[in-house]
C-alpha cells in the first residue's frame, strides 16, 4: 500500500486557522471540503477525502458521509466548467426546461454527465435563490439570471 | 380587510440603491451602527433590549413567524448557567421561491451584521455564526468583507465601542441541502456533521451547537433589530397589522410582468403585490393559481387573492405566510405539473430519517409524476390524500413531510378536477411540454 493521501501544505495551513473559529475540529469540515473541491480538481476524489480524514481525525467514511450528503459536494469527476441549471418551480415557470434543452445542445453534455470532451458537466438543481429573476443557471459558481434560451450560447461562450 | 390604508415606509430596502450600499462607509453615512451604540453607551441593559423587540411584536421570518423576544428570551440566566452561548444566523434561504435575504446580504451586509451585534448584547452571546447557503456566492463575499471592515473599525471583537462588550462573528458555508434551513438540521451541519435535524426537546436554547444554549434567528428577522432599536416598539408597531407588525419582504415569482421582492407592510393584500408592485399577471393573462409563501404552502385559487398578507389572514384563507414568497401561475400552467416538480423537490431533499417522509415524500413524487405523465388512477387522488395523512403533521422529527404533504393537501382540495381530468383523459390537458422521461433523468 502506497503512502497515505496528504493535502497540500497551503492548505492545512488555511485549515489551522479556520479551526481557530469553532470550539470542535469537524465544524470545519464542511467549509474544507468546500476549499478542497475548488482547489484540487473540482470534485472531491478518493485521496482527498482520504487526506481530510487524517487531518481531521476522522475515518475515510466519515467524511464521505459528510460529503454525500450534501449535493454542491461532487463525488465523481467532473467538466472543467460546472453549469447548475435550476428546475424548481420558479425557474419551472418561466423556461426552465428550454434552458437546460439549449446547455445541453450547446455543450453536448447531458444532464449529470461530463460532456465528452470534458470541459462542461450540465447538472439540474434545487431552488438556488434566484426565483424573481428566473429561469437563470449557475456557471462556475457565477449566477446568470432572467435567462432567454438564447443568450444561454453565449453564457456559456464566455469560458468556451 | 381593515378599512384603514397600511402605512407604507421603505426601512429594510431604504439603502440598497446607493451606490456602495454594501461598504462600511455607506452604511454609516445613512445611519448604520447608531443602533448599536444606542443599547452599548445608552443604558440599555440586555434585558431591556429583549423587552424592547417583545414589546415591538416583532415576529421571525424564516417562516414559522415566532416572537423574536420570545425566542431570545429562552436563552437560560447566565448567572446560572455558564456554558458557552451562540447565535446561529440562519442565511441558508432555500425554499423554493425566497430570494429575500440574499438581497439584505448583498446590498445591505452592514445591517445584518449590526442586528447580529444586537441579538448578542442581548442575549450576552460572544460568539456568532453566518451560515450562508453554499450556493449564495456573492452574499458570502459581501458579508464576510463586511466583517472584515467592522472587526478593522472595532465594531466586532474586544471592548466594542470601548465597553466590555465582546462579540466575534464568523461566516460558515453550507453546501446545498435546504433541510440545512431547519434549525436543527443547520447546527448539525455548523459541528460538521449530515445535516439531520435533531429530536425536540431539548430546544436550541437549552442544548443547541456543541450542546449549548443557542439561538437561530433569519437573516431578515436580525435586519429589522436594528431599526426596532432606533426607531422604538411604538413606529415599529405603526406599520403592518396589529398581530403581525412591520413590513416584510415579499417576493413574487412566476408569470407576472416585473418578478421582484418588494417591501411592504404585512398585511398588505396579495391583489396589490400582484397587480402594483409585479405589474400584473404576465401576458395579459389571468390568474389561475398562486403560492402566497414559498412552495410548501398550499396553492390558492386564483380567484382567492383578495387575502391580506399577514400570518393569520393566509391561515384563515386555507395557506400558510411562510417566507412570504408569492408564486404565480397564469391560466396555461398546469398545477399537476406544478405539483410534479414540487413534490420532486421534496423528495430529493429528505434527509431520510424519518421513513413517513422518506417514503411518503418519494410516493408523492412519484404519483403525481404519472398523474401528469397520463398514467395515474382514480384512486391515486384518495392515495395522495392517506399518504399525506400519514407524513403530517407532528408525525416526524421535523417539518419537511409537513412541507410535502401541505401542498398536496391543497390540490387536492383545490384542483381535484384538474387531478380527476388528467386520469379520464390520460394525459395532461393543458398539454405541458415537458416528457417525463426528461424529468426523471434528473435523478440519475
Amino acid at each position: 500500500m502506497s503512502e497515505r493521501p496528504q493535502l497540500p501544505e497551503r492548505l492545512r495551513a488555511e485549515f489551522s486557522e479556520l479551526l481557530t473559529h469553532y470550539p470542535e475540529r469537524q465544524a470545519a469540515l464542511i467549509p474544507a471540503l468546500h476549499r478542497c473541491q475548488e482547489e484540487l480538481g473540482g470534485w472531491l476524489t478518493p485521496d482527498t477525502l482520504e487526506a481530510l480524514a487524517e487531518f481531521f481525525g476522522l475515518e475515510p467514511v466519515e467524511v464521505f458521509g459528510v460529503a454525500s450528503f450534501y449535493p454542491m459536494f461532487q463525488l465523481r469527476p467532473v467538466g472543467k466548467h460546472m453549469v447548475a441549471v435550476c428546475h424548481n418551480i420558479a425557474c419551472e415557470l418561466r423556461g426552465a426546461e428550454d434552458v437546460l434543452r439549449e446547455a445541453c445542445r450547446v455543450t453536448g453534455a447531458k444532464p449529470g454527465q461530463p460532456s465528452s470532451d470534458g470541459r462542461f458537466s450540465v447538472m439540474r438543481v434545487e431552488c438556488q435563490g434566484a426565483c424573481t429573476a428566473a429561469p437563470m443557471l449557475v456557471l462556475d459558481g457565477v449566477f446568470h439570471e432572467n435567462l432567454a434560451t438564447a443568450d444561454v450560447a453565449r453564457v456559456l461562450g464566455s469560458v468556451r | 380587510m381593515s378599512a384603514t390604508p397600511l402605512k407604507r415606509e421603505v426601512y429594510l430596502l431604504s439603502r440598497i440603491d446607493l451606490p456602495d450600499s454594501h461598504t462600511l462607509s455607506v452604511y454609516k453615512a445613512n445611519g448604520g451602527y447608531q443602533a448599536l451604540e444606542k443599547v452599548l453607551t445608552g443604558g440599555f441593559t440586555p434585558a431591556q433590549v429583549i423587552q424592547l423587540v417583545k414589546d415591538s411584536g416583532l415576529r421571525g421570518r424564516g417562516g414559522a413567524g415566532f416572537s423574536t423576544g420570545l425566542k431570545w428570551s429562552f436563552m437560560p440566566d447566565v448567572a446560572k448557567d455558564a456554558r458557552p452561548r451562540y447565535l446561529a444566523v440562519n442565511a441558508d434561504e432555500s425554499e423554493p421561491g425566497t430570494c429575500k435575504d440574499r438581497v439584505l446580504m448583498e446590498k445591505d451586509p452592514h445591517g445584518l451584521i449590526e442586528g447580529i451585534l444586537v441579538a448578542c448584547y442581548a442575549m450576552r452571546v460572544k460568539t456568532a455564526y453566518v451560515y450562508v447557503r453554499g450556493e449564495y456566492r456573492l452574499s458570502y463575499e459581501r458579508v464576510a468583507a463586511a466583517v472584515q471592515e467592522a472587526r478593522a473599525a472595532g465594531l466586532i471583537g474586544q471592548k466594542i465601542l470601548g465597553t466590555d462588550f465582546a462579540c466575534d462573528i464568523w461566516m460558515h458555508k453550507g453546501a446545498g441541502a435546504y433541510i440545512c434551513g431547519e434549525e436543527t438540521g443547520l447546527m448539525e451541519s455548523l459541528e460538521g456533521k449530515r445535516g439531520h435535524p435533531r429530536p425536540k426537546p431539548p430546544f436550541p436554547a437549552g442544548s443547541g451547537l456543541w450542546k449549548s444554549p443557542t439561538t437561530v434567528n433569519n437573516v431578515e428577522t436580525l435586519c429589522n433589530v436594528p431599526f426596532v432599536i432606533t426607531r422604538g416598539a411604538e413606529w415599529f408597531k405603526s406599520l403592518g397589522t396589529p398581530k403581525s407588525p412591520g413590513n416584510i419582504l415579499i417576493g413574487i415569482s412566476g408569470h407576472v410582468e416585473r418578478p421582484g421582492v418588494y417591501e411592504l407592510p404585512l398585511g398588505i393584500s396579495a391583489r396589490s403585490v400582484l397587480e402594483e408592485c409585479a405589474g400584473g399577471v404576465w401576458k395579459g393573462r389571468t390568474l389561475k393559481a398562486w403560492i402566497p409563501g414559498g412552495s410548501s404552502t398550499g396553492l390558492l385559487p386564483g380567484a382567492k387573492i383578495d387575502v391580506a398578507m399577514d400570518h393569520d389572514s393566509i391561515r384563515e384563507a386555507g395557506s400558510m405566510l411562510g417566507t412570504g414568497a408569492m408564486i404565480m401561475l397564469d391560466e396555461t400552467a398546469c398545477t399537476v405539473r406544478a405539483m410534479q416538480v414540487i413534490s420532486r423537490f421534496y423528495d430529493h431533499e429528505s434527509c431520510g430519517q424519518c421513513s413517513q417522509c422518506r417514503e411518503g415524500t418519494q410516493w408523492l413524487a412519484q404519483i403525481f409524476a404519472r398523474l401528469e405523465r397520463g398514467q395515474g388512477r382514480m384512486e391515486d387522488i384518495e392515495l395522495l390524500s392517506s399518504l399525506a395523512n400519514g407524513m403530517a403533521p407532528a408525525k416526524t422529527i421535523c417539518a419537511l413531510a409537513d412541507a410535502a404533504a401541505i401542498p398536496t393537501h391543497a390540490i387536492v382540495k383545490n384542483f381535484r378536477a384538474e387531478l380527476e381530468e388528467h386520469v379520464r383523459l390520460g394525459r395532461c390537458p393543458l398539454g405541458s411540454a415537458h416528457e417525463a422521461a426528461e424529468l426523471e433523468e434528473a435523478h440519475a
